[in-house]
């Protein structure tokens, strides 16, 4: 038996088919995962994240502690909720994990990260706070769920406290609001509008009965796979991992270099690699030719080299097959990927393939 | 539950196989199989007039989540895929037994089927394959 999140009786009750993902015990699917994505997509639909780890960090230099920690800079965070995604690096460049940061006030940051990766993590904040005399406070006793879709803020906002649904549907993105123990923010890992919604453990179950009973449909991590891979996000420990570097895995846009004396960890590192010249870079790209991309398929490109399919799948909304790969930096705009011993054609394309419901790709 | 019609024969890895009026043994896999794999995006079958052994891999279908093997029943040539896996590969979800067939396999030794697993020793292998 793995770990279980406090909505996995809800779960089983509901029929999911539930798979081993990192350790925990989750849906991936309810039914039709097709019809999960599509619900997303076109209306509204929810996920069980609570197996991801909300980490309070608190203390007068919490700040100077974050900006030593992470590849992006806590700095630009100056209005309460604002948050950041950011890379965690080791001292080499290779990423810990990927994550997001609230800025809560100027003594208390909220951070969420992987549910693979927790224990790791929290290894490495506990190993750097007491330099900076900050606190690490695992919140095991939050659940989150992820409400995500073109209706989901206005579906999910009438079973919320009057006063937290009216701060949170005043929300711009990337900014969250606390209330009564609860705390939502305009993020998430699908491409489309919605709230990612922490709430204390004990009241995840009733709270998800009543967004299923307000017609927001229950989607499993398969349905999560494909719409985070269409919006063109990282999965962490198939895109990247501890022997990538940001610059490698299509994050060097959440690299802040500027102040230039802010010495985070990796930093010396990532210098030395954009010196050199990066060698390979995340592509998306598109199959030409009927089949499905995986991951760790191979990556042909013509007299340039060979790379590596990261992830793979079917793209319901754009009915092709999608991924990401690693291919050397000379890559242009076409290559081949290896599929059961054939060669099929793929176009490179740059991410995302879908924003808020619309396909953003040539094909 | 998942669906296991009496008058099929299987194999443990999830394949179904009909004997024909004809002779020839139609080829799909089983409702169990189509439910585990999820939403069905593509099938591969072989071409008419290749051949086949039994224990082959001899066709794929993928599911939004993985790619899987079906071998083949019986040795012999196949005569017939099932054309509108292509624009359709969702009729394997629909209906795993009748329009989501995979390929019609003309046996070199009609006697071969009679060995396949019955419906009742299938079910045996999926209650056990569950525990």
């Amino acid at each position: 038996m793995g770990l279980r999140t406090p909505l996995f009786d809800t779960h089983v009750a509901a029929g999911a088919r539930i798979v081993d993902f990192g350790g925990w015990d989750m849906p991936v699917n309810y039914g039709s995962q097709i019809e999960e994505h599509h619900g997303v997509r076109r209306d509204a639909g929810m996920f069980d994240v609570s197996h991801m780890c909300v980490v309070d960090l608190r203390g007068a230099r919490v700040k100077d502690y974050l900006r030593r920690l992470l590849a992006n800079d806590v700095a630009k965070l100056t209005q309460a909720g604002k948050a950041l995604y950011s890379c965690m690096l080791r001292d080499h460049g290779g990423v810990i994990d990927d994550l997001i940061v609230y800025y809560m006030d100027d003594q208390w940051y909220r951070m969420v990260v992987n549910a693979g990766t927790r224990d790791k993590d929290l290894d490495w904040l506990r190993a750097h706070a007491g330099d900076f005399g900050v606190s690490v406070e695992p919140r095991f006793d939050l659940a989150m769920i992820a409400v995500q879709g073109p209706n989901a803020r206005q579906k999910a906002s009438a079973l919320l406290a009057p006063a937290l649904a009216a701060r949170a549907l005043e929300l711009g993105p990337f900014f969250g609001t606390a209330g009564d123990g609860w705390f939502v923010a305009r993020t998430g890992y699908t491409g489309e509008d919605g709230w990612e919604i922490m709430l204390p453990a004990q009241e995840a179950a009733g709270f998800w009965g009543r967004l299923r009973e307000t017609g927001v449909m229950p989607c499993g991590l398969g349905a999560r796979d494909t719409l985070r891979l269409e919006a063109g996000m990282n999965l962490y420990g198939s895109d990247m991992d501890e022997t990538t570097s940001p610059l490698e895995s299509g994050l060097g846009w959440t690299i802040a270099w500027d102040p230039q004396d802010r010495n985070f960890i990796g930093r010396e590192a990532l210098t030395a690699q954009k010196a050199h010249g990066v060698a390979r870079k995340l592509v998306g790209l598109l199959l030409a030719d009927r089949g499905v991309l995986r991951s760790h398929q191979k990556v042909i490109v013509p007299a340039v080299g060979e790379g590596e399919v990261t992830s793979g799948t079917f793209s319901p909304t754009l009915e092709r097959s999608i991924g990401l790969a690693r291919v050397p930096s000379q890559t242009t705009d076409r290559c081949e990927v290896e599929i059961r011993g054939r060669l099929l054609s793929a176009t490179v394309v740059k991410p995302p393939f879908v924003r808020h419901g619309k396909i953003t790709i040539p094909l | 539950m998942s669906n296991v019609p009496a008058d099929l024969r299987y194999l443990k890895s999830h394949e179904w196989a009909r004997l024909e009026a004809d002779g020839t043994v139609t080829v799909g896999i089983s409702d169990h199989a189509q439910q585990a794999l999820g939403d069905l995006v593509f099938a591969e079958v072989p071409e008419a007039g290749r051949r086949v052994t039994a224990g082959e891999a001899c066709a794929v279908v993928e599911s939004v989540k993985a790619a899987s093997d079906v071998y083949s029943p019986v040795s012999g040539e196949v005569v017939a895929a099932n054309a509108d896996l292509g624009g359709q590969p969702e009729l394997i979800n629909q209906d795993p037994y009748g329009a989501g067939w995979l390929m019609r396999i003309r046996p070199d030794d009609k006697a071969h089927f009679s060995t396949l697993l019955d419906a009742k020793a299938y079910e045996a292998a999926l209650a056990a394959e569950t525990h």
